[in-house]
């Protein structure tokens, strides 16, 4: 058995290579189609992943008992999720580690694995290792290298997921016949897990060649758009946007109200994370190297973003999504490029941006009390309002206090003003 | 046939019908409380109606609405119209030449903008400033809502009351009711506050302005209300006839669908609920439980013996809390000969009258040997009746555990707003736990609940007893409870159920919000839980649960304050007096009380005072912070290191004529420390430099419009009045720059500002809307200090796009000298801290730490507590001077990225060999960097055994709960050095 390791500095649990071989690694579910994909990528690459697909109260209520209550609601969820996993999901807790994102940034965010390593003090599991995932070069450890392979495939997984979602939030809403589009995109998802693992699919060429495919498959869905629905984009803290658990089920419930929903994709937060290591230098100095290699990353980024725009755009029916270049853009005179805890200014764009594609129906979604959404969410709308007057923008607080039927009754606000404006565009053509 | 339509609203509280005709004519409506009791209340509305006036109809159309009706809709197939969509509906219709409509409900604020692009809006988690909290207030203030109204009509004053909800509106009036202000000023003080919550929420910076409508049931009854919104938005608002049915008959006016009566009866009445919420298991599996239970409390006994068998020595305690007022009278020996236990209206000195005049009656010849007095209404109880002793109820309270409980660990008293809490370690106090002003309330909240739903407090925690699945409702502030259990409803949680899962979550809110405890371990074996909230049966085994071990609760459990009193005024009078100085029965007889309401004009603070006068010509100055209105001494502020700062601040003033222009810079947020550096810098660039006025009440108001996050901290809410303040002055350039980063003082991983700190220029640039139309420059480019290399030049290149004509090598001089100012004004405090340290321990004071951000300087933000706290004799230091004595990093569990937050680690690491200094965290409420920085400061005290102590502030200027702590830590920390636990005279 794998022999406890510390840090010497720090006094770090470490993560070591020998537990690498015995361990099992869990981490915390937020975007499904993404993540699924992730996880067996890592898999492969002979880590025992495990990804949390847990749901229901208990994890809420783990996460507050062993987290300071006033932290963000995502910290609850998340590190409620990986010690209530610990604790009742059957695993050997001498044989587990966690896995947890840092981005180093300045929000709480940052913290939020350290937090973690405190709840499982507090609940008497401190043998278990955390290991930081992070592009900052946060934290090593000896059993986890992201090596720059590792971070291709990261972002492979991230294009195809990005692909997958933006056309079924297309599609699913119009489908003839029920299932059809989910049934697709399992068997994409199962199609790109097996390229994946067997060292495929995340070259370019590849990568180019498999969205045209999928892109295809979704175009020659039977589908009824005869009925025009409300559209809606979803923005906000990364976690809460994405995570079914942290936003009571937000994409669910405005499927049954009818409503066709966009998300932006993970890869313009990505990109937003590089370009803000490129901001800092020219707002306030720094090194040469560290510009060169960020603007390469960037570079290559914004070369799979192409590829993916263009998979999508050959086919008129399918918004595809807006270049960074251009989403950054829309912000230019409204909110500072150095606007970059937690989402910056990223968050602002996404709004004009979505409101500029014909989603200006938006709910804005934050943890209570997420500073960095103080700013560039709320503190933003009333600008974004003026600058397109059709924006129709419902901010909500998610908590574990908050209760779903307060969210729903002001996203229904929402919803009425957008289905009147539906009608009178209707009467208008 | 007419064809008729029919609208229906459910509010939180209410039930709303209206039925009108083709020419949109009202035919009917009504307007009643549903006790939350909602599917029969819409049963018997729907079979009035087919009774009456829809007795020849089959079918009708008919939608709902309501923020209780949502559920109901959807499962019944009523159509639904969202309730704020249905009054925009009615008042295009009704009052098409309205710009702004204010909807107050029982617990939802809106505000609609119709013209110039519609807005709506509507609170959002918060339920402040609503007919809820209207109502909470009246109850504290023991009047109806009609009688409140009249009272408001004859106010003089307006108190600063923070309305953000309740329980913090709570903290604010009883302290005020406590030294004797007037109910009517109060009254119309609670409406000013609803007002100011309603704007600060609501507005979100769109001026309210134009044709007001004021709809809903607060606007509606209380016309004081109006009168207040009238005078802050300067205007003259309309209340229209029909102003409650507006919602129903915008539903109505919707309805377009036609609906089979007889089938939405049917629907309607089987209304089967999903059944599905989260439960807890029962308290008690069945009555054999409960007797045993019943049993084991019955057991710990103080004795209660007959008043006209005794003539010997008697003590009296008195506990003046926030909502009851206890009084015990104890013979020699412990036993109690006569108690009381009332809820206190308001005013506390008539209901101690009428005791003592009781007392007397009862007993004419009573010897009192000693008396003391404990609670909020202490020091005017005290000074009122001549008692001998004042006591802060944390010690009366572990005074009265220990007499059950020798080895007690762990006490823990949930009153009616208060939770208290600490630990015993070596036999004093410890570690004191108060609730922060988010989750107090607790113990009213059941009973306010209680009555919401038709019960009184003792029917409605019984219910809860045998309940079978008790919901499980989370720990949480009682506000968003109240919408936990509105859901628990709609997903068919019986009555039982939620009183059940209320008890449950009561316990968990001391627990993991108080207390933060993970298991019962930490707060050890022995515990006494006490206070008026723990004689419910309900709450006490729900806390045993909870806790997995069995507590003791005394049978006078809500009468430990006072009881705990008179073993003070025992112990004490053992070591002092002879007899008791208590008013006597004839002085009694001749006892007035009248108050007078001023204004402190001594300091910034302008405390509110209440002067208390009495028959004998004795007076009483309640509401003060420090004490210069009484000894009308100048107070000597020289060991207080915050007077200081401030005052080092404000001398540095500009000496530029400003050949090229001025600037203005906004007092608040980060621009506290870096004034020097930003004054020096631009005055040697020949550029003229206004700061914005001193923080204040009127300053905060004067901004609040334009405040888009109704969450954000107070500090930056602040900015929003400095900025305006700056225009308001002439200023035509506006400095206040976005900065990621702070000075790297490499004492953590990074040196970042919080990002609301860092962006909050972004904020004010797009949400104060004179900055536009008065053309403004509002310069807000990004600037980096931390690169003391690079900022000249990326200085530069932003500035000199505002100041055209300077140049690089100015700038480039005028950065060298701007960092020196910075360093010689962290000298000064520095030098200056050392002389406050050295002078404390000349005079053997102790030595307190006050720890925060450097904008806690503000008068308006700190609340005058570095004056409160000095007025105890001690000498304060903050925890910038502190930090800098450490020059290593000190190793942390937290990732230590911001500078503010890295001082306070280092500050809590330095004071761990210096015995006579204390550190105190002052918490902004809403700052989340602080969840985290609360967590390790503690951490790292604990580690070496010191007491951490927290004050949250806000908006709220109470002292009362802060005064709390700080007695509580100077006795706990005079009776760790006398570690065998004996009283100590004062």
């Amino acid at each position: 058995m794998a022999k406890l390791k510390y840090d010497k500095k720090t006094g770090r649990l470490l993560f070591t290579k020998q537990m690498r071989k015995e361990y099992t690694l869990l981490f915390p579910m937020m975007a499904p189609i993404h993540f699924e994909i992730l996880g067996e990528v890592f898999r492969k690459l002979g880590y025992n992943c495990q990804l949390l697909e847990t749901n229901g109260p208990d994890i809420a209520q783990t996460g507050l008992k062993y987290v300071h209550n006033d932290t963000c609601y995502p910290a609850i969820l998340t590190i409620g999720q990986l010690i209530n996993a610990v604790q009742t999901g059957g695993y050997d807790i001498n044989k587990v580690a966690l896995i947890i994102t840092q981005t180093g940034g300045g929000c709480r965010a940052s913290n939020y694995i350290h937090l973690l390593r405190k709840g499982l003090k507090k609940a008497g599991l401190s043998q278990v290792p955390v290991v930081s995932l992070n592009l900052s070069g946060m934290e090593k450890n000896p059993g986890f290298k992201l090596t720059i392979g590792m971070i291709r495939k990261a972002i492979a997984a991230v294009i195809y997921g990005d692909s997958l979602m933006c056309l079924r939030n297309q599609c699913r809403p119009y489908e003839v016949n029920d299932g059809e589009t989910d049934r697709l995109v399992s068997k994409w998802q199962k199609y790109i897990i097996d390229k994946m693992t067997n060292g495929k699919g995340y070259k370019l060429k590849d990568m180019s060649e498999l969205l045209m495919r999928i892109a295809d498959d979704f175009h020659n869905l039977e589908l009824d758009r005869s009925e025009r629905k409300v559209k809606v984009g979803i923005v906000g803290e990364i976690y809460v946007k994405y995570a079914a658990l942290g936003n009571n089920n937000l994409e669910k419930f405005l499927q049954d109200e009818n409503c066709e929903v966009n998300l932006p994709g993970i890869l313009g937060f990505v990109l937003f994370k590089i370009d803000n290591r490129l901001e800092d230098i020219k707002l306030y100095g720094g090194s040469k190297l560290k510009r060169f290699v960020c603007q390469k990353l960037m570079n290559y980024c914004l070369k799979v973003e192409e590829v993916l725009i263009s998979s999508i755009s050959r086919y008129d029916e399918f918004v595809a999504p807006s270049r960074y270049e251009h989403t950054k853009s829309l912000v230019k005179d409204v909110i500072g490029y150095g606007t970059k805890m937690g989402e910056g200014w990223l968050l602002t764009a996404e709004m004009l941006e979505l409101a500029e594609s014909g989603y200006e129906n938006i709910v804005c979604t934050q943890p209570f009390g997420c500073l960095p959404n103080h700013i560039a969410g709320k503190g933003m709308i009333r600008k974004i309002v003026e600058i397109n007057p059709k924006a129709n923008i419902v901010a909500v607080d998610y908590d574990a206090g908050a209760p779903k039927v307060n969210q729903e009754n002001r996203i229904k606000l929402m919803l009425s003003i957008a289905k009147e404006n539906l009608e009178k565009a209707k009467v208008e053509i | 046939m007419e064809e008729l339509r029919v609208g229906l609203d459910i509010g939180s509280t209410t039930i709303k019908c209206v039925v009108i005709d083709s020419d949109n004519r009202v035919l009917f409506q009504s307007y009643e409380r549903h006790l939350s009791k909602i599917s029969e209340k819409i049963e018997e509305v729907l079979n009035r109606l087919k009774k009456g006036i829809l007795k020849d109809y089959d079918s009708v159309k008919i939608s709902l609405s309501g923020s209780a009706g949502m559920g109901i809709a959807e499962s019944c197939g009523f159509p639904f119209v969202q309730e704020v969509y249905a009054t925009r509906i009615a008042a295009n219709l009704l009052n098409p030449d309205t710009d702004v409509i204010i909807e107050l409900g029982g617990e939802d604020a809106k505000i609609l903008f119709l013209n110039n692009g519609v807005e709506v809006r509507m609170n959002g988690s918060c339920a402040g400033g609503t007919g809820a909290f209207i109502d909470q207030m009246a109850s504290l203030l023991n009047v109806s809502i009609a009688e409140m109204n009249e009272l408001a009509k004859s106010h003089e004053k307006i108190y600063t009351i923070a309305s953000r909800c309740g329980v913090f509106a709570k903290t604010d009036i009883q302290p005020l009711l406590n030294q004797g202000a007037r109910k009517s000023d109060i009254s119309a003080s609670i409406f000013y506050a609803v007002v100011n919550q309603t704007i600060a929420g609501l507005a979100q910076g769109r001026e309210i302005k134009g044709n007001i409508l004021y709809l809903g049931g607060p606007l509606t009854f209380i016309s004081e209300l109006r009168t207040a919104f009238d005078d802050v938005l300067k205007t003259n608002g309309i209340c229209p006839e029909n102003s409650l049915y507006y919602v129903s008959l915008g539903a109505a006016l919707a309805s377009d669908k036609l609906i089979d009566l007889d089938l939405l009866l049917e629907r309607v009445k089987n209304y089967s609920h999903t059944g599905n919420f989260a439960f807890r298991p029962p308290l008690f599996t069945n009555e054999e439980d409960y007797r045993l239970f019943n049993e084991r409390h019955n057991k710990e006994m103080v004795v209660t013996l007959p008043f006209e068998d005794y003539d010997g020595p008697c003590f009296l305690g008195i506990d003046a809390g926030s909502t009851t007022l206890k009084c015990v009278v104890m013979d020699e020996k412990g036993n109690i000969r006569f108690s009381r236990y009332m809820s206190n209206s308001g005013n506390p000195v008539p209901l101690v009258k009428n005791i003592l005049e009781e007392i007397y009656s009862l007993k004419p010849n009573i010897k009192f040997k000693s008396s003391a007095v404990t609670g909020y209404g202490e020091d005017i109880i005290k000074n009122a009746f001549k008692v001998d002793f004042g006591i802060v109820e944390t010690i009366a309270h572990f005074l009265a555990a220990q007499k059950f409980m020798p080895n007690v660990e762990f006490v823990i008293d949930i009153g009616g707003q208060d939770i208290k809490c600490f630990k015993i370690h070596n036999g004093t106090i410890d570690n004191i736990f108060l609730n922060e002003a988010c989750s107090s309330g607790c113990g009213s909240f059941l009973q306010t609940f209680a009555s919401a739903l038709g019960y009184d407090i003792e029917t409605f925690s019984k219910l809860g007893l045998f309940a079978k699945r008790p919901v499980n409702l989370g720990s949480r502030c009682t506000v968003f409870m109240n919408s936990a259990v509105k859901q628990a409803q709609k997903d068919g949680a019986s009555i039982e159920d939620i009183s059940a899962g209320l008890s449950l979550s009561v316990v968990k809110n001391a627990l993991y919000k108080v207390i933060r405890a993970s298991s019962p371990d930490e707060l050890g074996k022995n515990i006494v839980v006490q206070g008026g909230t723990f004689l419910n049966d309900a709450v006490l085994r729900a806390f045993e649960i909870e806790m997995g071990v069995n507590v003791v609760r005394p049978n006078i459990s809500g009468l430990m304050g006072a009881y705990g009193a008179a073993l003070y005024a025992q112990a004490m009078c053992e070591l002092n007096k002879e007899s008791s100085s208590i008013i006597s029965e004839k002085e009694l007889k001749e006892f007035t009380h009248e108050i007078q309401v001023t204004k402190c004009a001594i300091c910034e603070n302008h405390c509110r005072l209440t002067i208390n006068k009495f028959n004998d010509g004795r007076r009483f100055i309640g509401g003060n912070r420090c004490e210069r209105p009484i000894t009308k001494k100048t107070g000597s502020n020289e060991l207080n290191i915050y007077e200081y700062k401030l005052r080092l601040l404000q001398s540095y003033n500009d000496s530029s004529k400003g050949k090229l222009g001025e600037i203005g810079i906004p007092m608040g947020l980060n621009m506290y420390e870096l004034l020097p550096f930003w004054t020096v810098l631009f005055n040697n660039l020949d550029i003229k430099v206004t700061y914005s006025s001193l923080s204040s009440r009127k300053l905060y108001l004067y901004g609040q419009a334009t405040i888009p996050s109704d969450t954000v901290c107070f500090p930056a809410k602040l900015m929003h009045g400095h900025v305006r303040d700056l225009i308001s002055k002439g200023i035509k350039k506006i400095f206040y720059p976005c900065m990621s980063y702070n000075i790297d003082e490499k004492k953590g991983d990074n040196h970042y500002n919080c990002p609301v700190v860092a962006y909050y220029p972004e904020v004010i640039n797009n949400n104060i809307k004179d900055l536009k139309t008065e053309n403004i420059e509002f310069i807000k480019f990004y600037v980096g200090i931390h690169r003391r290399k690079d900022f000249p030049q990326k200085f530069y290149e932003s500035i000199k796009n505002y100041f055209p004509s300077l140049t690089l090598k100015d700038v480039k001089i005028a950065a060298k000298r701007a960092y020196q100012a910075y360093e010689n004004y962290f000298r000064k405090i520095q030098i200056k801290s050392d002389e406050i340290i050295l002078k404390a321990r000349e005079e053997g004071k102790q030595i307190f730490v006050l720890a925060g951000r450097p904008y806690h300087l503000d008068p308006e933000i700190n609340h005058g507590i570095d004056k409160m706290i000095s007025s105890f004799n001690v000498a304060i230091i903050s925890e910038d001077v502190l930090a800098h004595k450490v020059k290593k990093k000190i190793t942390v569990h937290v990732l230590n990225q911001w500078t503010y937050h890295s001082r306070l680690y280092s500050a809590a690491f330095y004071i761990k060999d210096q015995k006579d200094m204390n550190l105190i965290q002052l918490v902004s409420f809403g700052c989340g960097v602080d969840a985290i920085t609360t967590d390790e400061v503690r951490d790292i005290l604990e580690r070496y055994n010191k007491i951490y102590t927290q004050i949250k502030i806000d908006e709220i200027t109470n002292l009362g709960a802060v005064k709390i702590r700080i007695r509580s830590l100077l006795s706990a920390l005079e009776r760790k050095e006398n570690a065998n636990g004996k009283i100590e005279v004062r």
